[in-house]
């Protein structure tokens, strides 16, 4: 490629703005309206206009007025904390495993894993249904909190034991030529290198939780454990007779904000881990 | 500080393949061992089975009289330093040092004055707060030799550990290596497949060859000694000139013409029962310009005259490159050694012949030139098995 | 030095010896602890896996045997394949199978052929290479539910913005072509960032001097793409079609939010849901799920089989 001049080069980069713009818009646009719908104001709700004609942060007051969303809100952060944190601790242990260590059955594992990655997840709403109900997890935090282990931990594994695999074997070889365990190799070497990699799979599994739709109205009933984006499609509003738009709105942003900070700040890793464990599994 | 005996050690892979065959070495105390051989041929994996790090089929290990064939490498107490240095990344130089020490529960104290009087002696000192990203090759080269010398371990084990270096910092580092290990007096192991490296170092040289040990011994005698064609071909560069011979009644039919063999030659190929066919090894440095060569010399060699191809002027010497008419030999050993010329120089490939001349001469490209070689110094080997025929070892 | 040693070199190549009988490798110390290290990490993992997906699986295949409907407890019994034949033989199962295919295919060409661009744009672009990558990954990490909102706020007569554009008296949401299409575009808006992620990383596989030796060679820019770009990120283009393909096939928030299944709207896992959680039927409901499972299995066997698709972790994990 051969750049004549600075002219060239400046029309290149007008097109490329154009593109990326166009890009812009495309992901953003339907964000930008559920923003716009969640501060109108109640008359101008209906207007159909994509920028509010009349701002107002109504939505978000009565939201927070009732126990539905905040309930649901404090269910969605603490199921969802709860779940990435064992997912991942589970995940590290047997990422680092296959990643690093010959052992019996590893093939297996993998398959296994991969297996459940590709899990249609409403199968198992049959039979979680019952099984929860006979044994009172249904309704409850656990009762989510399981499924959603399982469906993250192929992910946390095929991530982490990419990450892992980066990690130049010689170390850990090193490492117990220095005279450590295989366990204090794992602490004291490969675990400090490896913290960057559990921290953005702990970003993935979170998003992962945080977004679970069928689990949250299958196996749950009430406000009890029910997340946020289940809550949302039971909203009523403050009133009976009117619809919730703006409140679910209003909703729909609260739980949107730490996606978009997690975007914001971390993009170069989610990126890194999204696309490490695809690549060369 | 130990010997480190290997019995009959062998290595096979769950697959079957046989990675090493009961490979014999008796390291004596405070020697430096070399082994060495091309890519494949076992000599990593016996150092891997020395340091723990992959298991011993069969045979034993034995350091410091003690069976350590179960033991943990933790608990052999040994060292290693390898080909990446495998430096902690997220450690500093000082750090990095003492993590052996750390390991090893050794006082906070203890651990500082080893890890300073390491440092002194590697010339870290003002690097010791540093992160090894923030180093040079040959920092970090040293910073290695650092974690390996800071316990005092029974062994060094070296893996190619100046294999990443660029040629000049090679050289420098071959020399502080062998210092070092004179300085501490440390039983080391030490593989690499560069062969200027295993001349130069080593007490004793092992040469490897698809799992099986070839010959061992110090390196001047493997080079003026080789047991077979293998090793022959393998040590020394550049490396010897090979081609097909016939022999019949003392006499050697060769491209380069007659050769009548010397009687210290003639006998050991008679007592070695020598087949009709051969393969005729010459180094480059037994040739010579025939110009220069006083008669007495004259006339115990051959000159023969051949066009030059090729000449490389180094200043102290010259290279000069023949085309040698006929057929080349051709052995499993010689093609194995061409396939690895990656790492070794390809014995004279091509029927081209390798002569190293004195600086003196005054041959130009081109011209055809009377070569003289010496015929005391040939050596001839079976085509088959590659043994030397002319062996004058033991 | 007396310690020269002779060997006679193995005749012939050099070859790695196989071993004639074989002996059974004591394991050292090492060895047995990394073993042992091996299993019991990887334990809890496995144990939770098993329990909340292998256990379930069979108990719903059992489930799935039995006439057992929740309003009527009493009425549970064993009925063999019954629940099968009902299923197979029922209109508004055939129905959400087709819709579920028809939204899985036509979404998945069209995220392969934007993800590609998005891909391509991402991978090349000039200015704010960042900024894009970061904005890219908001359709992929925003929740489903609030996504699918959004979409049915925009068609939803008056309210929104793309009602007005089709025209004030169409309730886009109301009819099935059109709610199909809307879902469709919800499916897409939402995970073509995630294919374009995938196959950018497969882009970035592509090395610069093969397309600069391309240029040299005479190809032009669509023929770079055709010829060299497409079959070197062959692989990573597979794996993303897998699992967009898999995870297309399970469609079910979009559809909940935007139109509930009505209007013959519904997903098979829609269907399945609406028979087990609103029906209370777990008998059919789980005759269905099992049927989805069996469907998913074939899916990512023909994958596999059909295109050798080198599936994530069907490599030889950390061998050494």
């Amino acid at each position: 490629m051969t750049v004549i001049g600075g002219a060239e080069t400046r029309a290149r980069k007008v097109r490329w703005s154009i593109i990326d713009i166009v890009v812009v818009v495309y992901a953003l646009i339907p964000v930008l309206w559920i923003l716009s719908l969640s501060l109108k104001s109640k008359n101008t709700l209906t207007d159909g206009n994509f920028v509010p004609r009349e701002w107002s942060i109504q939505n978000y007051i009565d939201i927070f007025h009732t126990n539905e969303f905040l309930l649901a809100l404090v269910n969605s952060i603490g199921i969802a904390l709860i779940a990435t944190a064992i997912a991942v601790v589970l995940g590290t242990m047997a990422a680092y495993a296959i990643a690093r260590l010959d052992f019996p059955g590893k093939q297996l594992l993998v398959g296994f894993s991969l297996l459940v990655a590709m899990f249609p997840q409403v199968s198992l709403v049959s039979p979680l249904f019952e099984i929860e109900r006979s044994l009172g997890l249904f309704d409850t935090w656990p009762g989510l909190i399981l499924p959603y282990i399982t469906f993250a931990l192929p992910l946390a594994i095929y991530t982490l034991s990419a990450f892992f695999r980066e990690i130049p074997w010689e170390l850990e070889k090193a490492a117990k030529m220095d005279g450590a365990t295989p366990a204090q190799a794992f602490r004291r070497v490969i675990a400090p290198l490896a913290a960057p990699g559990v921290f953005t799979t702990a970003i993935l599994v979170f998003i992962f939780c945080w977004n679970d739709f069928l689990f949250a109205i299958s196996l749950t009933s009430t406000t009890r454990s029910r997340t946020v984006p289940a809550a949302l499609s039971f909203f009523t509003g403050s009133s009976q007779f009117e619809e919730p738009t703006g409140q679910v709105a209003a909703a729909a942003v609260v739980i949107t904000v730490p996606i978009v900070l997690f975007v914001l700040f971390f993009q170069r890793r989610i990126v890194a881990g999204l696309t490490s464990g695809a690549v060369k599994g | 500080m130990a010997e480190i005996v290997l019995d009959k050690v062998t290595k096979r892979y769950p697959d079957g393949a046989l990675a090493v065959h009961e490979v014999n070495i008796e390291i004596a105390d405070g020697e430096f061992v070399i082994l060495v051989g091309p890519s494949g041929c076992g000599k990593s994996t016996t150092l891997n089975m020395i340091a723990g790090l992959e298991d011993i089929t069969e045979g034993e290990l034995r350091i410091g009289g003690e069976r350590v064939n179960e033991r943990a490498p933790k608990d052999r107490d040994i060292a290693m330093v390898f080909q990446s240095y495998a430096l902690y990344p997220h450690m500093t130089v000082a750090e990095n040092m003492a993590f052996p020490l750390r390991l090893a529960k050794v006082d906070k104290a203890t651990i500082e004055r080893k890890v300073t009087e390491a440092a002194k002696i590697l010339d870290l000192t003002q690097h010791l707060e540093r992160k090894p990203s923030n180093l040079s090759g040959g920092q970090r080269q040293r910073v290695a030799m650092g974690r390996a010398i800071v316990r005092n371990p029974k062994a060094f084990l070296m893996d190619e550990p100046l294999s990443n270096l660029d040629a000049k910092l090679r050289g420098q580092m071959r020399t502080s290596v062998s210092r070092l290990q004179k300085q501490l007096g440390t039983t080391t192991v030490y593989v690499t497949h560069d062969q200027t490296e295993a001349m130069t170092l080593g007490d004793r040289v092992v040469v490897m060859r698809g799992g099986v040990v070839q010959q061992v011994g110090a390196p001047q005698f493997l080079y003026d000694h080789p047991a077979n064609l293998f090793v022959a071909g393998f040590i020394g560069a550049p490396s010897m000139n090979f081609m097909p011979a016939t022999l019949a009644d003392g006499q050697l039919s060769t491209p380069l013409g007659q050769v009548r063999l010397g009687d210290e030659v003639r006998r050991r190929v008679e007592a070695a029962n020598a087949p009709r066919d051969v393969v005729l090894g010459v180094r480059p440095e037994h040739f010579e310009d025939a110009a220069l060569v006083d008669e007495a010399s004259r006339a115990r060699g051959t000159v023969f005259t051949a066009h030059v191809d090729v000449l490389e002027s180094m200043g102290s010497e010259k290279y000069a490159y023949f085309t040698v008419d006929g057929e080349q030999a051709s052995s499993a050993e010689l093609d194995e050694l061409a396939a690895d010329s990656g790492s070794v120089d390809v014995p004279a490939s091509g029927g081209q012949l390798v002569t190293r001349l004195s600086a003196a001469s005054t041959v130009t490209e081109g011209v055809a030139l009377d070569v003289w070689f010496d015929t005391d110094k040939v050596q001839l080997f079976h085509p088959d098995s590659g043994v030397n025929l002319t062996y004058a070892g033991k | 030095m007396t310690g020269t040693t002779r060997s006679v070199p193995a005749a012939g190549q050099a070859a790695p010896i196989v071993a004639q009988g074989r002996t059974k490798a004591v394991l050292s110390e090492g060895k047995r602890a990394e073993r042992r290290l091996g299993l019991l990490l990887c334990a809890p993992a496995a144990v939770v896996m098993i329990a909340v997906t292998g256990w379930p699986i069979v108990y719903s295949i059992w489930l799935s045997l039995q006439r057992f409907d929740l309003r009527f407890p009493a009425k549970r019994e064993f009925v063999g394949l019954q629940n099968y034949l009902t299923v197979l033989s029922d209109g508004y199962w055939w129905t959400s199978v087709v819709v579920t295919v028809g939204i899985t295919v036509v979404s998945v060409v069209i995220e392969l052929v934007v993800g590609m661009t998005l891909a391509l744009i991402m991978h090349r672009t000039l200015v704010a290479r960042g900024l894009i990558r970061t904005v890219a990954l908001i359709p992929y990490g925003i929740v489903t539910v609030v996504a699918a909102f959004s979409w049915k706020y925009a068609w939803t007569p008056q309210t929104g913005y793309l009602a007005d554009l089709v025209g004030p008296d169409k309730a886009v949401l109301t009819e099935r072509l059109p709610a199909l299409g809307a879902i469709i575009i919800a499916e897409v808006w939402k995970t073509t960032p995630f294919m374009a992620l995938l196959l950018m990383a497969g882009l970035a596989l592509v090395p610069d001097d093969l397309l600069r030796a391309a240029s040299m060679d005479g190809a032009g820019p669509w023929q770079r793409f055709v010829r060299i770009i497409v079959p070197v990120m062959k692989p990573a283009i597979l794996v993303a079609l897998l699992f967009r393909t898999l995870d297309a096939f399970r469609v079910f928030d979009n559809i909940f939010v935007l139109t509930g299944g009505a209007q013959g709207t519904g997903s098979v896992s829609m269907l399945t849901y609406d028979n087990l959680i609103k029906g209370l039927n777990l008998g059919i409901g789980s005759t269905m799920a099992v049927l989805i499972f069996i469907a998913v299995a074939i899916i990512a066997f023909l994958f596999i089989k059909g295109f050798g698709a080198a599936a994530p972790g069907s490599d030889q994990g950390g061998k050494r």
